[in-house]
């Protein structure tokens, strides 16, 4: 590409642990993420393992709980007139991030259609409510633009269902209503945190591709949150693979599909039913997530890590760099550490996707 | 495992109807006329989007509801309708049901081995206290938890293992046939793997039968022996999973795999979609009628649109 990316988020080092009556937990230990104009990012991993509190102190919106933040979020964002602006939103107070970013220039879509919206309010008056708190327009302009939203996401008689209350849609409309009400104020990032879960798959397809279009209609930039790998080949430009508070492997989504080296990322993948392959058993990764209230020594992930070495019970591994945009943080990757192939199911699997692709290409 | 299909059938459901009454000028048909039938150590996988009926019919079938129309029949007992003593206690302990949520299904006052054995409690099928202790730590050991978990309470377990906790409270009363209504939508990839593996290795060992209810499709081929799909409370197609997979008939069943997100981006994000609207598409579910394909692939609809559609 000739010109240069702009960044708009630049997450770094960023460290959040909560206070619980049995002790402090260190949900994000380090996780390093960028985010750039029109671009979308992926982060994937399993529950717990800290996505949704990235973001959620991205947003400012974390419990009240937290007892130690550190490290830094930096978010560029425009004025009205056009001039830059950089701040950190870490050091800001609520009010300040209250006024300027929530829903203004950064949105976000929550799991649960239902939940996240007010059952006792009209959606016409769900989706003005942002515009009229924050521009200050007359109330017969909110109207006439949330008219205009609820086309744009594609709801059938849109003047109608400004009327009516979330009850009265379906699962799959809801959801259009909540990605409206995250467009109303015409963020610069959105944040969709597993948007899809909550839905079947013909409705999954459908929202996905509202957002796809969305952003690249308003050069959005999306960070989306999911476990579902399927989900993440249609929708990311980059992906971050998230384990116990800590990205282990970042790249850019081919990397990531047809060349992963992080033991969980083969994990996760090939714990996807393959839909050509008649295996007869599912493979999996033994046990489950760690719990983070106890502070381990070495890697994370070593204990369900058939692969682990000694030094993964020692000392944490760094992110080893791949290519430009490729990292992993596994002592694999070490030029000391032996030779360690992937499972051999997954590189058929591997193998058998990329002439797919291929083929794919060929057609086109 | 292969499945014997020339054997009796150990659940025949035919025709059957389930309506509610919301008032007096509104009934929802749920489900409308429905037949398959599921076969000794099989699995047969319902799928189909919310709202088409698939929790309706396990629930009918272990008479949750009460049938509005139609004949269920488990090993030649008609259980569709009143029932007598010795039918309802072999209802009872032979067809067991594993719900959505986990932790929603466990009793959080009660310990686990606790709510295990209740149903050996309730039928009176163990003679001492030592034997029924024996029996539940045997399960527990069975569905991969550690015998001496058996006074934990349901909390002070993950999601997996409480999921694995509804299992061992289905299979220890030794059922012919477990109901799973949508067990693996609530967990993680990995943990929805593991659980797969473990009702596959069950099956094997006890020869089970499994109604599989989920809207996932990846994980229903990975598991059934046979599908249905429903839509609108009709049972569209039905057959093995490869014919299913392989040979879609049905546009609706077409529309619903074209869905399935491919983990593969440079195929995934150049993919068509394969939109289907049933009103749109002028397909009327009430006119058609069950069509073989081949083998044990049928498809409901009418003789013109079968003749279009192959």
């Amino acid at each position: 590409m000739a010109e240069e990316k702009e960044t708009i988020l630049r997450i770094r080092d960023l460290h959040i642990t909560f206070c619980s009556l049995d002790g402090s937990i260190h949900a994000i230990q380090g996780v390093d993420l960028d985010l750039a104009k029109g671009e979308t990012v992926a982060l994937v991993g399993e529950s717990g393992s800290g996505k949704s509190v990235t973001m959620k102190a991205v947003m400012g919106i974390l419990a009240n709980n937290v007892s130690a933040g550190k490290g830094t979020i930096e978010f560029r964002y425009h004025h009205e007139d056009g001039r830059t602006e950089t701040v950190d939103i870490l050091k800001q107070d609520k009010k300040w991030i209250r006024r300027n970013i929530n829903g203004k220039r950064i949105a976000m879509v929550f799991q649960d259609p239902m939940t996240s919206l007010d059952p006792t309010m009209s959606i016409g008056k769900q989706i003005m409510e942002g515009m009229i708190w924050h521009f200050k327009i007359p109330k017969q302009e909110a109207w006439n633009r949330a008219v205009e939203l609820l086309k744009e996401v594609e709801m059938e008689e849109p003047r109608k269902r400004m009327k009516q209350y979330p009850h009265q849609l379906s699962g799959g409309q809801r959801q259009r209503v909540v990605i409206a009400i995250a467009l109303a104020c015409n963020p610069e990032i959105l944040i969709c945190d597993e948007p899809t879960t909550a839905l079947d798959v013909t409705i999954q397809a459908k929202i996905i591709e509202l957002i796809k279009r969305i952003q690249k209609e308003r050069q959005l930039s999306v960070v989306y949150i999911t476990h579902d790998f399927g989900v993440v080949a249609k929708i990311a430009d980059y992906v971050n693979v998230m384990y116990a508070g800590k990205i282990v492997e970042k790249g850019t989504t081919d990397e990531i599909f047809y060349d992963p080296r992080h033991p969980y990322t083969w994990g996760l993948l090939s714990a996807m039913p393959d839909l050509d392959a008649r295996e007869e058993r599912l493979s999996t990764i033994p046990g489950s997530p760690p719990n983070l209230l106890y502070e381990r020594a070495g890697d994370a992930f070593a204990p369900r890590n058939p692969y682990a070495l000694v030094v993964d019970d020692k000392v944490k591994p760094p992110m080893f760099r791949i290519t430009d945009t490729h990292f992993a943080a596994t002592w694999l990757l070490d030029p000391r550490a032996p030779k360690v192939e992937m499972p051999k199911q997954l590189r058929l699997r591997l193998n058998r996707m990329k002439k797919e692709a291929e083929e794919h290409a060929g057609k086109l | 495992m292969p499945v014997n299909y020339n054997q009796p059938p150990l659940l025949k459901v035919e025709g059957l109807r389930q309506y509610f009454r919301v008032c007096a000028s509104c009934t929802v048909k749920a489900v409308e006329d429905v037949s398959f039938e599921i076969y000794p150590g099989e699995t047969y996988g319902l799928v189909g989007e919310s709202g088409s009926g698939k929790s309706t019919i396990g629930r009918s079938i272990i008479r949750l509801y009460t049938p509005t129309d139609g004949r269920i029949c488990f090993h030649g007992m008609d259980i569709s309708r009143r029932m007598n003593p010795d039918t309802k206690t072999s209802l009872h302990t032979q067809i067991q049901m594993i719900f959505q949520d986990p932790k929603a299904s466990l009793n959080p006052r009660k310990i686990a081995g606790d709510i295990i054995g209740e149903g050996l409690d309730i039928h009176h099928s163990c003679k001492s206290r030592a034997e029924r202790d024996a029996k539940v730590k045997e399960i527990f050991v069975k569905v991969g938890l550690a015998p001496e978990h058996v006074s934990r309470y349901p909390h002070e377990f993950s999601g997996g293992q409480q999921q694995r906790l509804c299992i061992a409270r289905a299979l220890i009363m030794n059922p012919k046939l477990i109901i799973a209504d949508e067990c693996t939508s609530a967990l993680d990839v990995s943990i929805q793997a593991q659980v797969v593996n473990l009702m596959k290795d069950i099956q094997e060992e006890t020869g089970t039968a499994y109604l599989f209810i989920t809207h996932n499709l990846s994980i229903v081929k990975y598991i059934s022996h046979r599908i249905g799909v429903l839509h609108l409370g009709h049972l569209l197609e039905t057959g093995t999973a490869e014919e299913i997979f392989g040979h879609p008939i049905h546009p609706y069943t077409k529309s619903l795999l074209s869905a399935i997100p491919v983990p593969n981006p440079a195929v995934e994000k150049n993919r068509i979609l394969e939109c289907y609207n049933y009103k749109t598409s002028g397909i009327d579910y009430s006119k058609g009628s069950y069509h073989l394909v081949e083998g044990m692939h049928y498809v409901k609809c009418t003789d013109d649109e079968f003749y279009k559609w192959n």
